[in-house]
């Protein structure tokens, strides 16, 4: 049984309220994610509740309870004001999944500053364009990454501190400081910033089509909807051990690897560890998980590895299952209803919708595929692609969107209001994908509607993969585009022309993705360079990338009217 | 440590620990778990492994446990060695 009626008694009725009344929040009063993920636990009863077990991959173990949490934050958040952060700023975290993460995600909430979470296998040059636009005043982060930061900081004049979180004796530099949580004077008590439902909360850098990413503006009241969904969706219960595979650089490591689970006081795991079958399956079972929030990607990767590893497990702890980050297949689905006796619920949501907003909620049925149907007090819809209208027809595909004001749904993009309100079309807020919904009710995700590549449940923006490109040697012009990939649904190819006197060879190949790896991330590097003598342009000289994708996908090219001939 | 368990490791350390990083590593470093190597990078590894030793090695054996270290990366090259020289 799960903590849900029947899905058409909880839309009929439904009203955010509900999260308002059991969060103890008035409207028009103050909200801070910070406390409301520690403090008002404790003051729940729920001090001596584990908030967090963690782990490494050399298997060296933490533990923190809410009470912890709740003074480490506090800790946090007194050594940030120290140096002089002001709330509205905004602070990065920059850092695998280590504590300092997760509670530093806290602190920065508490004194009213906004917490700007970025991948740690981020390159200097993703790192600078994320750090420049939001102009962030302060980075925490580890001795490992410190020295990518040291390579922009001349570019970065708002970027007043730098702080390291486990210097030791290393060295440090002028604006760099050392932090040491565990070493730190604790602060029991310390006045949170009294923010309000729209104080800003954490900005999420995300990728479009064109230009740079874009920083998505969340603010405290949010926490309405995380909570709420991930109770619902994700079916938290007290006793449950919730496992969710998210790096917190990314949203979902943020709204139910942080703020979601730890506003329903539920104890939760972190393996910071790449991946492995035998280590990920041996954790579940070490620490008996009962929840597990996962990605298509981590899933397949584990499919690849096969039964044989996940058997030599018990892992008969596990009771409620959740994928995020791109179409779960239907193979996935029926793998892991016969290897653990439940299925993977898929959720569907964005960096822009804060919350999940489509998905399988627990105990409805279950059609493997579909991404399921709009959460209550979500109205989801598909739109003509050409008139922005409701297609109204089964099995007919359109435009994802929703009817704007849920509560964590993205308030501007950070100095981009124009590009905010390009995603908004007829009262309706676009998702950027395509998708068809059935007779029952149920969506079927078809594919994205632009040229972003979502590559192992993350979004790779082509435009800024190509503008690193020109920076490596030889190459003249260049297209990014999506290819499908077993494992990660889509990868980085890249279609590249060359400068006179440069030839092509698998030197200048492996040179190029490496370039791309170490200057972007891991993600956005190509799998698959391939050269050609020109590339397919528009009249007025625009690379159509359309033609390059759907040779990828083995797909009709369409219309070619405005497409030069070569 | 032979020649081909030091050009991979030399490698690795030049191409994917980054400038001021101090961590060692040895034959037996976790790089997938260890988060040193990831299963987006390990597309440029075995690249340069086929390019470096003329072999060609198969997706599915370019597995996250079958890159997980250096030895086992060695040990992987190996075989692929031998299956080209008794093609």
């Amino acid at each position: 049984m799960s903590n849900l009626p029947a899905y058409q008694e909880l839309t009929a009725n439904f009203d955010w309220s509900i999260t308002e009344r059991e969060l103890g929040y008035k409207p028009g009063g103050p909200i801070n994610i910070g406390a409301m993920c520690s403090d008002r636990l404790c003051d729940l009863g729920l001090a001596n509740k584990v908030a967090l077990l963690w782990e490494d991959y050399q298997g060296n173990a933490k533990r923190f309870t809410y009470d912890d949490i709740r003074v480490l934050s506090n800790t946090i958040a007194r050594f940030l004001c120290d140096l002089g952060i002001q709330p509205g700023e905004r602070v990065c975290l920059f850092m695998d999944r280590v504590p300092e993460l997760y509670i530093g995600f806290l602190g920065i909430l508490k004194t009213g500053a906004v917490a700007q979470p970025l991948f740690s296998a981020f390159g200097e040059e993703s790192l600078l364009v994320r750090l420049g636009d939001a102009e962030t005043s302060a980075i925490i982060t580890q001795k490992k990454h410190v020295h990518k930061v040291r390579k922009i900081r001349s570019q970065l004049p708002k970027l007043r501190h730098i702080v390291v979180v486990d210097a030791g004796r290393a060295p440090l530099q002028e604006c760099e400081t050392s932090f040491q949580m565990d070493k730190a004077p604790r602060v029991e008590q310390s006045p949170v910033h009294p923010t309000t439902a729209e104080s800003p909360s954490v900005l999420h850098y995300t990728s479009g089509t064109t230009g740079q990413p874009k920083g998505a503006q969340h603010v405290h009241y949010s926490l309405i909807s995380q909570y709420l969904t991930a109770k619902w969706a994700l079916d938290l219960r007290p006793d449950d051990i919730y496992w969710c595979n998210a790096d917190p650089g990314w949203v979902t490591g943020t709204s139910y690897g942080i703020i979601g689970p730890w506003s329903n006081g539920i104890t939760q795991v972190v393996l910071d560890s790449g991946f492995n079958a035998e280590r990920w399956y041996g954790f579940m079972e070490k620490y008996r998980v009962t929840v597990w929030y996962s990605a298509p990607t981590a899933i397949r990767l584990l499919m690849k590895e096969g039964r044989e590893v996940a058997q030599r497990h018990d892992l008969s702890s596990l009771r409620h299952l959740a994928s995020v980050g791109e179409p779960l297949n239907p193979e996935a689905v029926i793998w892991s209803q016969q290897l653990f006796k439940r299925p993977f619920h898929d959720t569907f949501w964005q960096t822009e919708t804060g919350c999940i907003v489509i998905t399988n909620l627990p105990g409805m049925p279950i059609k493997p595929g579909s991404m399921g149907k709009p959460f209550p007090g979500i109205t989801a819809t598909v739109l003509d692609p050409k008139t922005y209208e409701p297609l109204n027809q089964p099995g007919v595909a359109g435009l994802i969107a929703l009817r704007p004001g849920w509560p964590s749904q993205v308030r501007t993009y950070w100095n981009n209001e124009t590009g905010f309100k390009a995603k908004f079309r007829n009262g309706w807020y676009l998702c950027g994908d395509r998708a068809s919904i059935d007779s029952d009710g149920y969506f079927w995700f078809m594919g994205r509607d632009d040229d972003v590549i979502n590559t192992g449940g993350h979004l790779v923006g082509p435009f800024e993969i190509e503008s690193a490109l020109l920076g490596c040697p030889g190459v003249a012009e260049s297209a990014a585009v999506a290819k499908p990939d077993p494992v990660n649904m889509e990868v980085v190819k890249a279609y590249v022309t060359l400068k006179p006197g440069f030839e092509r060879s698998d030197d200048l190949e492996l040179e190029i993705m490496n370039h791309i790896r170490k200057r972007l991330s891991p993600l956005a590097m190509p799998q698959e360079i391939e050269f050609v003598d020109s590339l397919p342009k528009t009249r007025s000289g625009k690379i159509v990338r359309r033609i390059l994708r759907c040779k990828e996908f083995n797909e009709p090219v369409g219309d070619l009217s405005t497409v030069m001939d070569d | 440590m032979d020649e081909l368990t030091t050009v991979v490791r030399n490698y690795i350390m030049r191409e994917y620990l980054e400038e001021g990083d101090d961590r060692e590593i040895t034959e037996t470093t976790l790089l997938i778990s260890g988060g040193i190597v990831d299963s987006f990078s390990m597309v440029s590894l075995k690249r340069f492994l086929e390019k470096k030793y003329s072999i060609r090695i198969p997706d599915a054996d370019a597995t996250p446990e079958a890159f997980d270290t250096v030895q086992r990366i060695a040990e992987l090259v190996r075989r692929f060695q031998t299956v080209a020289s008794s093609a």
